[in-house]
């Protein structure tokens, strides 16, 4: 199964492919085959350029150098329509629907099947739509629109929208995110058939033990650049994750020991109807504090609303002994609390300002003067922190766009820690920042929890919560599910209750 | 990644920092090319049409843009946060027309003039809740508000004009400062450019304006208060058309309904020649002020050269047009320039 | 390692269950999910075109029993006729609103078409009626593409290139016009007389309406092109990685747009007979206002040209029924404002409810 005779030239490859953004290089010289009846594992952290690398072969980018080869002949994907053509089905990490069209509309778009007169055929649709859902195993009603779906039924009409086109080439970027042990099972055996039918897959996750079960050679990408590409016969987790990391794992996480001190947070029997159920937990001075749990479990929307961002229906959160308001954030900022939203992109910064304006987007008011703000005062305000956070930087006039993800998220923290709090929210803190700089982000919330203040880190890398948190909460389908010490939290125990009573088969 | 070098602001260490102060020239040439043009159009007026360099036509000329550049001031800091307001015209319709009523029923001026700016401020504020509160586009909201407050108009006034006005408020109205050609609205003009334009330039409000209106998610994020802040434009809007429309009613010795009908779209027009961005976020108040005084100049030119004003349209919709189409043209066509091949 | 957290692209909180909810604890069982949610999004759209239906029947039952004469042939015939330009804007608007974008310029367009056909007929007294009404939608369309392009091709946004180009082609009417006026007497009787041509009794003018909404409605419905339009407001990001070709889904609506005006252009001359340089001003904004009262988004997505005919056809009629109620005509466009806040509001709240049902239903049959 590994191994086809290199007779017929791979389905789709890309020859020595580099994508530059601005100043930051996403891809240099990534070359990669995908031959017919192969599922093939592409593996890297976070800003490795995996993303970028599905999008060069879905025609969204064009590369800058090298090109990519459909049945061993040179091709220019100008744009997505030209790789659909050439038979490349993509499954995105984030979904692209259409949120006022119905379901079905959204799987068949651009491709409805016709009637007479070049007509839509709706019935048509509507039941090619339900054979696919069969084939997943998965009710959605068709006719419902897309807007309203969980994160997880809008990925699972992606992977309807991908079999559909009973692609040559299917890419799947992390589809299994969001989806419950049953849902992953079908959909690795409708990759399994399609392979089995002579289509090359594309597989990107982050759970080695899917990439084991269900890969025959495993890709792995760092910072950029290729790395290796074995048989996955040939591999072992550790050996894999050797390569995406560039060192031993156990280095990264520098937590130091410290005597947590009074209570800061107290959340108490938080709810919101559909989203988090009776959530309960406190954080204490100089500890950390993770909050783990799958995709979709509710963990961002928790400290979204303990922030003030979202509105709850019952429950209280209290911060140093006081009732914080619901629904105001600038009252929580009041209290000493700052809040490092997941998205940095949209959360995060505001991407077409300039870094000093970013830096000091929350601490306006104390660093004006009778009313007024100077940039004298802003460029100073930023350059101490940029000192400290050890920012790579032009000038701090130019667009925050300009940096790399990694300088990107050292401004977000430094917007907050700016502020002074005593409770820091982090979530995602290292999401599609380099390795290098993940480093110093560790480095940093330890200083920061050995300084006395308080650490929520909402985190979905295991070895993160593992080597971060003093405590580990996880979430279950809007609930806490378990509250693990440092001794007791392993990867097991973690994805144990993570994914609730029904376990992962693995 | 190259080696760390600290943190040096001034330096310009990275490599990208070329292409990047380029662009900023670039942007930079929104607001500067808008006052250039004005410069332009003002020296070739002056030149070419007779009577135009005089201190009596630049009264004229002021007086022609004053209700523009008034109602602009608001309107853009509201553009910039990414909404718009089109019913200012009609706040100010309605304004002139109760002001008319309120003289037929006999009330003073003196408190007539403050009613008016106040009933502004509940009109700007009727808008500013069903934007905020209720989370209505403003687009949608305040195209409805600008057909009910144009007709709450007719029907306080009707097809009636109200025209006794005393001389001294309406020969006031456009009353020269004393020693020179201009009028005192200028005086107006000026104090509430300068209040506008330092809070949008050199306050923390004017900063979180523009986070507002680059990603107002981001700005909710960082602990701002964006329907708030939202709310207050709409008011500030709102008050400024109220006495916009005081102002008008004395300019013109007249008090209608239809007073300042289709406005809106001119002073939007002008907000958006100079230099500010109709998705939010970018723009300055001496570019806009560049723009109102533009559209004036080549007006009174063109009228003053007896070229029929017709034409102005014309200019309009093409310098519009062209003040948009340039700059996005020529990011787009340097996009496209193939990047060097990294080294 | 990590798995990745994706942004709900709705902005609404979405779960893998609703663990609130009763369903959510049975989880395990399999059960048609979505079937009472896909109806209730069916129904918001029908419910939207029938609240306005009932609204317009209802004004007319009301108008009819305060006056019976409302509903006397000849007033009927008049309604109709003046419905038939607003009609014919709205549902060319609609397709431009749908794919997230606005065309302000419809107003001069239909003006410039206007003129351009009394023009014509000053010109050539004898020129068949059919080719002055395809030169006026020729104008029509000439104006559109040159809008389309500057919003496709150019990327500038419709708003701002559209409030250009209504002050250019208006411009250029007045230009043209250089204050001049063409009467009734400057145009054939055949023409003129296309008002009072009736199949079936309905006017024709009503009857070319009825075909262009019913053509509009079909296609948007029927064809894989008119779905993309819907696709590309919705969503357009999405729909350039669905490879939709979106600047040609965005530029097509503002050429036909421009046809239709022409087309409204056509039908005022020949209503009229009485042209100069101002007509159609301030049309732009009830025509958007009609499409909005009948259900299309402003920023794009929904809404039907059925919904923006509606719209069309209650503002004309609240505009003929006032004087018939005896309500002083001056509070006629009070109501037609009040009316746009009340739709607009009453879209959101069903937005907003339809929300929070599929946020509370539901769970995962797996």
């Amino acid at each position: 199964m590994d191994h086809h005779p290199p007779s017929a030239p791979p389905l789709l490859s890309l020859v020595g492919v580099g994508k530059s953004f601005g100043t930051v290089r996403a891809l240099q010289d990534v070359s990669l085959e995908l031959r017919a009846g192969e599922i093939h594992a592409l593996c890297g952290e976070n800003g490795a350029g995996k993303s970028t690398l599905v999008k060069t072969i879905a025609g969204v980018h064009r590369p800058d150098t090298g090109h990519v080869e459909v049945d061993g002949a040179r091709t220019e994907f100008a744009a997505p329509a030209d790789a659909q053509r050439a038979g490349v089905a993509v499954i995105y990490q984030e979904p692209t629907l259409f949120p006022d069209l119905s379901v079905a509309e959204n799987i068949f778009m651009g491709r409805q099947p016709l009637r007479t007169g070049r007509r839509i055929d709706r019935p048509a649709m509507r039941r090619a739509t339900e054979a696919l859902f069969e084939r997943l195993g998965v009710r959605i009603d068709p006719d419902r629109p897309a807007r309203g779906l969980s994160i997880a039924d809008q990925q699972l009409v992606e992977i309807a929208k991908a079999m559909s086109f009973d692609a040559r080439v299917l890419v799947m970027d992390e589809p299994t995110a969001a989806l419950s042990g049953v849902e992953v099972e079908r959909l690795f055996a409708v990759a399994r058939s399609l392979r089995d039918a002579g289509a090359a897959v594309l597989f990107i996750s982050h759970r080695f033990d899917e990439v084991f079960a269900l890969c025959d050679r495993i890709t792995v990408m760092r910072d950029g650049r290729y790395i290796s590409t074995d048989p996955a016969a040939d591999l072992t987790v550790a050996a894999v994750v050797r390569r995406m990391v560039g060192r031993d794992v156990a280095t990264l996480f520098p937590k130091q020991e410290v005597e947590p001190g009074e209570t800061v947070l107290e959340v108490e029997g938080l709810t919101r109807a559909g989203v988090f159920a009776d959530v309960s937990f406190t954080v204490r001075a100089g500890e950390i504090v993770a909050l783990a749990g799958l995709v979709g479990a509710g963990r961002s929307e928790v400290v979204r609303a303990v922030f003030g961002i979202d509105r709850y229906d019952s429950g209280r959160v209290r911060v140093g002994g006081r009732a914080l308001p619901q629904g105001r954030p600038a009252a929580a900022m009041a209290a000493g609390v700052a809040l490092v939203p997941e998205d940095r992109r949209q959360q995060g910064l505001v991407m077409e300002l300039s870094i000093e304006r970013n830096a000091t987007l929350t601490r306006r008011w104390p660093l004006s003067r009778m009313g007024l703000l100077r940039r004298r005062d802003e460029e100073r305000a930023t350059a101490v922190w940029a000192e400290r956070l050890r920012l790579k930087a032009g000038r701090f006039t130019d667009a925050v766009s300009t940096l790399s993800g990694g300088n990107q998220q050292k401004v977000v923290l430094a917007k907050w820690l700016a502020t002074e709090p005593r409770l820091l929210i982090v979530d995602e803190p290292t999401r599609g920042i380099d390795v290098g700089t993940k480093a110093e982000v560790h480095r940093l919330l330890s200083e920061l929890a050995g300084q006395g203040i308080a650490v929520l880190m909402v985190s979905s890398e295991l070895p993160e919560v593992l080597g971060m948190a003093d405590r580990v909460l996880v979430m279950h389908e809007g609930r806490v599910s378990a509250e693990l010490d440092r001794a007791q939290a392993d990867e097991e125990s973690v994805m144990y209750a993570a994914t609730g009573q029904k376990g992962r088969a693995a | 990644m190259g080696p760390e070098v600290g943190t040096a602001p001034k330096a310009a260490a990275s490599p990208g920092a070329d292409t990047r102060s380029a662009l900023r020239r670039l942007a930079g040439t929104r607001e500067t090319s808008v006052i250039g043009a004005l410069v332009v159009a003002v020296l070739a007026a002056s030149l070419l049409v007779e009577g135009f360099a005089s201190g009596r036509n630049a009264g004229f000329l002021i007086l022609d843009i004053a209700t523009i550049a008034l109602i602009a001031l608001p309107m853009t800091l509201i553009v910039i946060t990414g909404e718009i307001d089109l019913s200012v015209a009609s706040t100010l319709g309605l304004t002139s027309a109760v002001m008319g009523q309120l003289w037929v029923m006999g009330l003073p001026l003196e408190t007539i003039v403050p009613l008016c700016v106040l009933l502004g401020v509940v009109l700007g504020a009727v808008n500013g809740l069903l934007v905020t509160v209720a989370g209505l586009p403003s687009l949608a909201v305040t195209i409805g508000t600008m057909a009910m407050y144009r007709g709450l108009a007719y029907v306080v006034l009707g097809d009636r004009a109200v025209a006794d006005f005393p001389f001294e408020w309406t020969g006031g109205a456009t009353a020269r400062l004393p020693g020179t050609d201009l009028p005192w609205v200028v005086l107006l003009i000026a104090v509430l450019a300068v209040v506008f334009g330092v809070v949008l330039h050199a306050t923390p409000v004017g900063r979180s304006l523009f986070a507002i209106g680059s990603n107002d998610e981001a700005t909710r994020f960082s602990g701002i208060s964006v329907a708030w802040t939202k709310l207050w434009l709409f008011v500030a809007s709102g008050a400024v058309a109220g006495l916009a429309g005081v102002f008008w009613t004395l300019q013109y010795g007249s008090a209608r309904a239809d007073n300042a009908f289709g406005l809106e779209l001119s002073v939007v027009a002008a907000v958006l020649l100079g230099g500010v961005s109709i998705f939010g976020g970018k723009g300055a108040l001496p570019g806009v002020l560049a723009g109102v005084l533009l559209l004036g100049v080549i007006r009174n030119a063109l009228s003053l050269a007896d070229v029929s004003s017709d034409v102005l349209s014309i200019v309009t919709g093409v310098l519009l047009v062209v003040s948009v189409v340039l700059p996005t043209t020529i990011t787009r066509l340097r996009e496209r320039r193939p990047r060097p091949a990294p080294s | 390692m990590s798995t990745t957290r994706n942004p709900d692209s709705t902005g609404s909180p979405g779960t893998a269950a609703a663990t609130g909810s009763p369903a959510g604890a049975a989880a395990t069982a399999p059960r048609p999910r979505g079937g009472g949610d896909a109806r209730a999004g069916r129904r918001v759209r029908q419910v939207r075109e029938l609240g306005i239906l009932l609204a317009l029947v209802l004004l007319i039952a009301v108008t009819t029993a305060v006056n019976p004469g409302f509903l006397a042939a000849q007033s009927v015939r008049d309604l109709l006729l003046g419905a038939t330009l607003l009609t014919i804007l709205a549902v060319g608007q609609s397709l431009v609103l749908i794919t997230r974008n606005v065309d302000l310029s419809v107003g001069s367009v239909m003006g410039l078409s206007a003129f351009a056909v009394g023009t014509l007929f000053v010109a050539f007294p004898g020129l068949p009626t059919p080719v002055a009404a395809l030169a006026g939608v020729a104008v029509g369309t000439v104006c559109g593409v040159v809008n389309g392009v500057l919003v496709a091709a150019a990327r500038v946004p419709a708003l701002v290139v559209t409030l250009g180009t209504l002050y250019m082609f208006r411009g250029i009417d007045f230009w043209w016009a250089s204050g001049r006026q063409i009467n009734a007497a400057d145009m054939p009787d055949g023409f003129l007389g296309l008002g009072r041509v009736t199949l079936l009794g309905v006017p024709l003018p009503a009857v070319v309406a009825l075909l262009v909404v019913l053509a509009a409605g079909w296609y948007l419905r029927n064809y894989r092109s008119g779905r993309e339009l819907y696709a590309v407001g919705s969503e357009p990001q999405a729909a350039r990685l669905s490879g939709i070709p979106v600047d040609r889904r965005v530029f097509a609506p503002f050429v036909v747009n421009g046809a239709l005006a022409g087309l409204a252009g056509v039908l005022y001359a020949a209503r009229f007979g009485t042209l100069d340089a101002t007509v159609g001003t301030g049309m732009e904004l009830e025509v958007v206002a009609a499409a909005v009262v009948g259900g299309v988004a402003i920023f794009g997505g929904s809404g039907t040209v059925y919904g923006a005919a509606l719209g069309a056809l209650l503002l004309s009629t609240i505009d003929a029924a006032l004087p018939m109620l005896r309500v002083d005509s001056f509070w006629q466009q009070a109501v037609v404002g009040l009316l746009i806040l009340v739709s607009i509001g009453l879209d959101r709240l069903l937005a907003v409810r339809t929300a929070r049902r599929l946020r509370g239903g539901g769970s995962r049959g797996a």
